[in-house]
């Protein structure tokens, strides 16, 4: 398995890219586990380039308005409303 | 004994008639149900209830049958072995200790167990067929687009199917015609009567089209395998554990006996299926599971700091391990600088696979293989090391890259009475030949 250098810096940069919030255990544990299973990926460098069909094609319909959820329905599942909207932590 | 299997027991009853009233059919909890609790087997949602039903779970109650509960498994679809669930494991009612394969383990064990009739798990990479194969019952993956995953919650979309789980072929296919069938709710879906009425495998078989058109899948469970040629990919079964190679053969013999025949065959893209898939299914993860923020539904990350720091803390809070870990591997294969050397390269690996299957399955009805190359693990075994599971779904990964069917069928067990399942593969929409396989071993 070739070298696939995984830094815990690397691991920290890449959790706040995806919004995960880690311990310093999981940043450690991660660190290791990155390092070999990145290693495993680099196997995919021996494959050839592929030709690939393009077998997909755009399906139009028309746009028609048809019932969705009500706005109690939508909110049912929110930890924390006001006034019929969704409430979130601040922007900035 | 409680096996741990159900995540939610509340009874959802269908319509009063219909071909699967008086039946039960336990539904895997990332399949929507409205009203009932739909957890992904993840404290993010174990709170979450859904408005509203999946269609095949629609489809379910319009064919009348009971909903017992809905079943216990790796969290957002994410293991191999049903242990990564926020509400624990789930055991093996086939293999005691043993862990009953994932990620629909409840779905296989409740069937497994006689708990339900038939059961609905999903299949991103095999976990319908590895508990099936793992829990001695039968599992089907469908060809992409035959069912439809609208109130599916997504894990990897280009590579998820649902699929039936039940005693014996039979049963299982016909759960599929219940469910199979195009879906304006999920584009993906298409009308395939022709392409399944029609497809080469069966031209092959001689045995050609169904008057009751392409969506009739229990008469191919004949058990009539006479004239068919099976394709054994032997990269399958270099890997493979050798109690299950030998009950593969055994399985491999009986065919033959009932007319069958067989060939190698060596499809060498098949060596970085496993590799192509992580990549893929963490990349398309990495996005899907970006709108568990706590805000709309889930695990709330409070309000102190910014909107980037709470959602971080839901995050935290909600996700487990596992899924935490592919959340952030699938970021990484995406982010600046690797794309090109891990996403693209999957891409290309994906459309060797595809084009490796379409040519070994021009000169066979179907392949086969053991469904996994190893018997049930051992509870805790591969927990602590992932790239250890990650390589057990080196015959079921090549499946979801390639969008082809793909049923598991018991074949035998070890000789510590393991079971261990054979793995039948057919060409897109080729349901029917490998229902027709699957059913001459059941």
């Amino acid at each position: 398995m070739s070298e696939t250098p995984v830094d815990p810096d690397q691991v920290r940069h890449v959790a706040s890219l995806a919004r995960v919030s880690l311990d310093e255990e999981e940043v450690t544990e991660f660190t290791e586990q990155f390092a070999d299973i990145l290693g495993y990926f680099e196997t995919l460098d021996e494959v050839p380039e592929v030709e690939r069909e393009p077998e997909l094609t755009n399906v139009m319909r028309p746009d028609e308005g048809r019932a969705g959820l009500s706005q109690e329905e939508a909110l049912q599942n929110a930890p924390d409303t006001e006034d019929g909207h969704f409430k979130g932590p601040r922007v900035s | 004994m409680d096996y741990n299997a159900y995540v939610t027991e509340e009874r959802i009853e269908g319509a009063e008639e219909g071909r699967l009233a008086g039946r039960t059919v336990a539904v895997k909890d990332n399949i929507s149900t409205a009203g009932v609790r739909t957890t992904c087997g993840s404290a993010m949602l174990a709170d979450y209830v859904p408005p509203y039903d999946a269609t095949v779970v629609e489809r379910l109650k319009e064919a009348g049958a009971t909903i017992p509960g809905k079943t216990n498994m790796d969290e957002f679809g994410m293991g191999t072995t049903t242990e990564t669930s926020a509400f624990g494991p789930v055991e093996n009612p086939a293999a005691e200790g043993y862990v009953p394969g994932g990620s629909s383990g409840g779905s296989a064990a409740v069937v497994a167990a006689g708990d339900a009739d038939m059961a609905l798990g999903s299949d991103t990479g095999g976990s319908v067929r590895c508990p099936a194969a793992f829990c001695g019952v039968v599992g089907i993956k469908p060809t992409y687009g035959l069912v439809s995953r609208y109130g599916l919650i997504a894990y990897a979309n280009s590579l998820e199917q649902i699929g039936p789980i039940a005693p014996t072929v039979e049963e299982a296919a016909e759960l599929l015609e219940v469910i199979a069938g195009p879906d304006e709710r999920d584009a993906t879906t298409r009308d395939a009567s022709e392409a399944l009425g029609d497809g080469e495998a069966t031209a092959i078989t001689g045995d050609v089209t169904d008057e009751d058109g392409g969506y009739d899948f229990v008469s191919a469970a004949d058990g009539d395998v006479d004239g068919m040629e099976i394709g054994v990919p032997t990269e399958l079964l270099d890997g493979a554990d050798d109690a299950v190679v030998e009950q593969f053969w055994a399985a491999i013999d009986d065919l033959e006996a009932a007319g069958a025949s067989y060939h190698e065959v060596t499809l060498p893209s098949l060596e970085h299926a496993v590799e192509a898939y992580y990549v893929i299914a963490t990349s398309e993860a990495s996005s899907n599971l970006a709108r568990f923020d706590g805000v709309r539904y889930g695990v709330s990350g409070g309000y102190d700091g910014d909107w980037n720091e709470a959602f971080a803390r839901a995050r935290e809070e909600g996700f487990g391990p596992e899924v935490k870990r592919r959340v952030l591997l699938g970021t990484f294969a995406l982010s600046a600088g690797y794309q090109d050397k891990y996403y693209k390269k999957a891409q290309d690996a994906r459309a060797w696979v595809k084009q490796d299957f379409d040519e070994a399955l021009g000169a066979a009805d179907v392949l086969a293989s053991p469904t996994m190359p190893v018997p049930p693990l051992e509870r805790g075994e591969s927990l602590d090391d992932p790239l250890q599971m990650y390589l057990a779904d080196a015959n079921t990964t090549p499946v979801n890259l390639a969008n082809l069917p793909a049923i598991s069928v018991p074949a035998g067990e070890t000789g510590d009475d393991r079971p261990v399942g054979l793995q039948f593969v057919g060409p897109a929409f080729g349901e029917r030949a490998v229902i027709r396989a699957g059913s001459a071993l059941g």
